[in-house]
């Protein structure tokens, strides 16, 4: 793999000097297979994963063979999956690029559980495998709690259970959600998440039931991976419209994978109907885009770029801040884009924000 | 109503009387023709308090609301404002009417007319046959024909209801 760190020095004089730090805020780190999950499993559990050969969570947001879900180099002898090794992961990403911290977001798909006590079991499982083989091994890492979307009370459980742990910085859901997380009933997952003073990270794919599309079950993957971006769209105009900030004035939510081109002119058409239709939801006081702009973050990984560096140097402007990017790897998925070429395009002020300051604030790094 | 050239709409709502320009700073839509409401504000979701005393005009293009005491928008009041008199109401010494007097509120050597008023059959009649009984006319007094009323298109007490007012 060729190293990023190596490829911004060359492509940028950023890099050079003293702004150097690096925050990666979107690595994945993968449970190899369900028998990693047996020591935090209880005996009920064990048996039943035994007995009725349940594999785990199906892997349909990121398909294994899909040229986006591993990156050439990425790959793990014997079939064992991209991004659950902790020690690639670490000669790859940590000190390949020279990371102080890697957020790490682990995408088990929780939400896929019907079985509501399995979802619960899983998910706590997951978060003790996250501690116990990821957190207390390598103090330069942050995690995501995994949490049972589906069921935001036992979500909430779960994030007051593990939520004081100093290895935890924020709480994952999946974009594509049954219901929009603004929504009431998931009220009790953002009072946790505010609680206990952590991130909502909201991150590509999801397996709620329900299909990808607004329009209905698309059939290629590539429809499904394309059409994510408005899924985004989705959620953010959920949380301001349903008032979660207004409820939550000190929470922030990083949406993961997202892309990042389009937010410019999504909060032109937000504020514009914000205008016309505000009167149904007086609790939201302000333009959508200042409150987008107060409490989003989006990490830069994947970057849908236009061609020309001047066009790319304009979507970013158009987004209205230097504080709402967070630089990622989203290792081990490849992408077409190279987040240097994003950080080529900024002013050095704004590009040291994006590679660590704005990732500092956002997940109280110390 | 017009007032030396500009379409004015006058409002009366609980109580009170306003007036804003009749043209909407967006594309130039007539205001008047848009629906009156309650002023609305809330701290949280589910919670909507109705203030009539900062009643809005929406205009009927885009919905966009105005502030009928000082013309400005709601979402954007330090941007976008339409033009607001002040109005008075003031004894009119040659009638036992009473009279609405329009002026502009922002400058100091305010130009005023005031107009005689009646309610007849819940519309605000505005009486420009005779000379404004008050207040400075900077270009004269309108030369109407005798005999012209001009019914403004307002109801007498502004009503908060949907289709109460055009």
């Amino acid at each position: 793999m060729t190293s990023l760190s190596n490829t911004l020095r060359t492509e940028t004089p950023l890099a050079a000097g003293n702004v150097t730090e690096l925050i990666d805020g979107d690595v994945h780190n993968v449970i190899p297979d369900t028998h990693a999950l047996f020591p935090y499993l209880s005996d009920h559990w064990r048996e039943h994963i035994t007995n009725t050969l349940f594999k785990g969570v199906p892997e349909t947001s990121y398909p294994r063979w899909a040229p986006t879900t591993e990156r050439p180099g990425s790959e793990l002898p014997n079939w064992r999956q991209a991004g659950s090794d902790l020690s690639v992961v670490t000669r790859d990403v940590l000190d390949a690029d020279g990371l102080s911290y890697a957020v790490l977001c682990c995408t088990y798909a929780i939400d896929s559980l019907h079985n509501p006590d399995a979802a619960i079991a899983m998910a706590r499982a997951v978060n003790d495998w996250q501690i116990s083989e990821w957190l207390d091994k390598d103090e330069r890492l942050r995690a995501t709690i995994v949490v049972p979307t589906q069921l935001p009370a036992e979500a909430a459980r779960e994030i007051d259970r593990v939520g004081d742990h100093p290895g935890f910085v924020q709480v994952g859901m999946p974009v594509r959600s049954a219901v929009p997380y603004g929504s009431r009933l998931h009220a009790p997952l953002w009072e946790a998440i505010s609680r206990k003073r952590l991130v909502g990270a909201i991150h590509f794919g999801g397996a709620p039931g329900t299909p990808p599309t607004p329009s209905g079950w698309p059939s290629y993957y590539l429809e499904e991976h394309v059409g994510m971006a408005q899924v985004f769209q989705t959620q953010v105009v959920s949380l301001v419209t349903e008032g979660i900030f207004d409820l939550h004035p000190d929470l922030r939510v990083v949406l993961l994978e997202a892309g990042v081109t389009w937010m410019g002119p999504f909060l032109w058409r937000f504020d514009k109907e914000w205008r016309n239709l505000r009167r149904l939801v007086p609790w939201v006081k302000r333009a959508p885009s200042a409150y987008v702009r107060d409490h989003i973050r989006l990490t830069i990984q994947p970057v849908d770029a236009p061609p020309s560096d001047i066009q790319l140097r304009q979507a970013i402007e158009q987004i209205g801040s230097d504080e709402m990017l967070v630089y990622s790897s989203d290792y081990p998925h490849r992408h077409a884009s190279e987040p240097s070429r994003l950080l080529s395009v900024v002013t050095e002020a704004h590009a040291a924000r994006i590679r660590s300051a704005n990732a500092r604030a956002l997940w109280k790094l110390t | 109503m017009d007032l030396d050239g500009h379409s004015v709409g006058v409002f009366h709502v609980e109580g009170e009387y306003y007036a804003l320009l009749n043209w909407c700073p967006h594309q130039g839509a007539r205001l008047c023709e848009g629906r009156l409401w309650s002023g609305l504000e809330s701290d949280v979701p589910g919670d909507y308090a109705t203030r009539t005393d900062r009643a809005v005009i929406a205009c009927i293009y885009h919905g966009w609301e105005f502030d009928l005491r000082t013309g400005r928008s709601v979402c954007e009041p330090e941007r976008l404002r339409v033009r607001a008199y002040e109005v008075t109401v003031e004894p009119d010494h040659t009638s036992d009417q009473d009279g609405v007097t329009l002026g502009r509120p922002s400058r100091t050597n305010a130009t005023a007319r005031t107009f005689p008023v009646t309610v007849e059959h819940g519309n605000i009649v505005v009486d420009l046959r005779r000379t404004p009984v008050s207040g400075t006319v900077p270009n004269g007094p309108r030369n109407l024909s005798e005999g012209e009323i001009h019914h403004t298109h307002i109801p007498s007490e502004g009503s908060l209801q949907p289709g109460g007012t055009r």
